[in-house]
């Protein structure tokens, strides 16, 4: 009676430990930020807030309630030179967006069944056939956002922010949607689920598979979630900020939730596209017939991979300098898009090779094809190591016009 | 501006080898520079302390310029020969003395009174530079707090206090640089 009762509070039941997980998340991956930033520069970092009241310091694990709370009790100042209602609505636009990605993203395999024979998947909105269109139409929404905010501000910094951001998250969701074309082409399908599905069946990650491709869609994670060193519009150098310069108190707060959001749900689909989801060899298995033990070793595989990519963005954001605008774009446009055009046809270049010669030999077809892909592992990086090699050969993205002793002497009168 | 203007000199940057133009080589070399770092702070190898918890490391006393003291000499009478040097050289003008005509027959004046504003104070060492005869010392005493700006304003007796306090620790400059007295 009691689990009957559950069962039918299924959905809110998800969404609640689904966004509270991701929200806890995403503000110990704030502490977890700005120790890495300490460690990598030397310091010690946050270290001191622990059990309020009490003197226990835990590793500094009571900063994001501190953070939070300082936030809250922030004066939120509204400047009068704003557009008001545009002003209110970008936060909301883009920290709703965030959020609202969630819902087709898996946060573990499945558990099994608590009345009837059906087990029950880890994902808010299950079945979703089309769960990565839906991902991709959301975030394109969070560019509003930060349109919007850049826009209602009627500051230029803000402005110049928001229209870097859209110049460079559209330039970028094209290599973004050639990187999961190669796993769609493969998978036969856009549903989360089944891609993750197919990684466990074979035991082979689409990121050996198709390291470019994995290349490719990393890079313009990095972009799509505006990270170092793509984090143009946002830049505190240049622009101050950028589009949330004019930003206080609560409003600051869910835009940077929501930054930290794009982060995470980089992560995720990085790792379920391209590193397997809650697979791991030897220690998940790959049927859904599974014990709570099994489901609970696939969600922490799945955190765990998590984490190590969302502290591998944090590294790089220390190792390397942001991009000049021109070399953003013409990374985006000159090397990136043709990346991942040729991606695309290497995958299914190689594929059909494997479906032609390779399945053939085998009796078991399923087994044939499983063989096929590891196979192939080999073809595919050495296209990878081709492609890059040709990008570093023909430089496509030098685009030097300073001036140089070589140039015509009708340079003089301009100097 | 002319291009061969002799004035000018024209840099060529360095060009990027074949593992500069593919990125991703030197891609992981910044990483690895990085994870080097963090390994390091994660081994206890940060250079930032937990201040109060743990106290700096003052790598040579001589060279730093903490609080002053008013050295004694060893009759246990103040040093100063309120000549005003260290008055005149201070560029935050925070020395104030009042100096009288001594009773003793090596000098012709001493302070009556010397104070030093804390909080005006620069802590630049000038006072130190300016001195003849090595009254005022800067002294590796980095953690000065007080609860009033009176209180800030350190007095002849403070000084000498100091003096006291952290002669044990840290002799007088003068001899270990070679000064003149």
């Amino acid at each position: 009676m009691f689990l009957e009762t559950i069962l039918k509070f299924e959905v809110p039941i998800k969404i609640g430990v689904m966004l509270g997980g991701v929200m806890t998340a995403a503000a110990y991956f704030v502490l977890l930020e700005r120790r890495m930033a300490a460690w990598i520069q030397d310091r010690v970092g946050p270290n001191r807030v622990g059990i309020p009241l009490t003197k226990i310091r835990l590793f500094g694990l009571g900063q994001p309630l501190a953070d939070g709370l300082k936030f809250i009790m922030k004066e939120e100042f509204t400047p009068s030179h704003v557009d008001k209602q545009m002003f209110r609505l970008a936060p909301i636009v883009i920290l709703t967006a965030a959020l609202a990605v969630f819902a087709v993203i898996p946060f573990g395999s499945v558990i099994p069944s608590l009345v009837d024979g059906e087990p029950i998947e880890l994902v808010v909105a299950p079945g979703i056939d089309v769960g990565l269109i839906y991902i991709f139409a959301l975030s394109s929404i969070a560019v509003y956002g930060v349109i919007l905010g850049g826009w209602a501000s009627n500051n230029k910094y803000s402005f110049l922010g928001g229209l870097r951001s859209s110049a460079q998250l559209i330039a970028y969701e094209l290599p973004l949607g050639l990187g999961i074309l190669g796993v769609v082409a493969a998978t036969g399908s856009l549903n989360l689920q089944q891609i993750i599905q197919h990684q466990a069946n074979s035991g082979l990650w689409f990121a050996f598979a198709q390291p470019l491709g994995f290349v490719v869609f990393v890079t313009a994670a990095f972009a799509e979630s505006a990270r170092l060193p793509f984090d143009l519009p946002e830049c505190e150098q240049e622009l101050i900020g950028g589009y949330h310069t004019e930003y206080s108190g609560m409003k600051l707060l869910l835009f940077l939730i929501a930054e930290f959001l794009h982060l995470v749900t980089a992560a995720f689909l990085i790792v379920m596209l391209f590193l397997g989801g809650w697979h791991f060899w030897l220690i998940t298995g790959s049927d859904n017939d599974i014990g709570w033990f099994t489901a609970l070793i696939r969600v922490t595989v799945l955190c765990v991979k998590i984490f190590f990519v969302v502290a591998f963005f944090m590294l790089v954001r220390w190792s390397w300098p942001r991009f000049r605008f021109d070399q953003l774009m013409s990374l985006a446009w000159k090397v990136m898009l043709p990346l991942g055009i040729f991606n695309f046809m290497a995958v299914a270049f190689i594929d059909q090779i494997g479906r032609l010669f390779i399945v053939p030999l085998f009796s078991d077809e399923a087994f044939g094809e499983i063989a096929a892909s590891w196979m192939m592992v080999v073809p595919s990086a050495l296209v990878f190591v081709a492609a890059l090699f040709v990008v570093a050969k023909m430089h496509p993205h030098v685009a030097d016009n300073r001036p140089h002793r070589s140039f015509s002497p009708g340079i003089d009168s301009q100097l | 501006m002319q291009q061969d203007d002799p004035c000018i000199k024209w840099v060529e940057e360095p060009k990027l080898g074949t593992a500069g133009m593919m990125y991703l080589p030197m891609f992981i070399q910044g990483l690895t520079t990085t994870f080097r770092h963090m390994k390091k702070s994660l081994s206890g190898g940060a250079v930032t302390v937990s201040y109060p918890e743990e106290e700096p490391q003052i790598d040579n006393p001589l060279i730093y310029r903490g609080v002053h003291r008013l050295n004694k000499d060893d009759q246990g009478r103040v040093k100063c020969v309120a000549c005003f040097l260290c008055a005149t050289a201070c560029p935050a003008h925070c020395i104030d003395i009042v100096g009288v005509e001594s009773s003793w027959d090596d000098r012709e004046k001493y302070p009556e009174s010397f104070s030093i504003d804390e909080l005006r104070c620069i802590y630049c060492g000038m006072c130190e530079e300016a001195c003849p005869v090595d009254a005022i010392e800067l002294t590796s005493l980095y953690n000065l707090t007080g609860r009033s700006r009176e209180e800030m304003i350190f007095d002849k007796e403070k000084l000498l206090s100091v003096f006291d306090a952290t002669h044990e620790a840290e002799p007088m400059k003068s001899k270990e640089l070679g000064g003149t007295v």
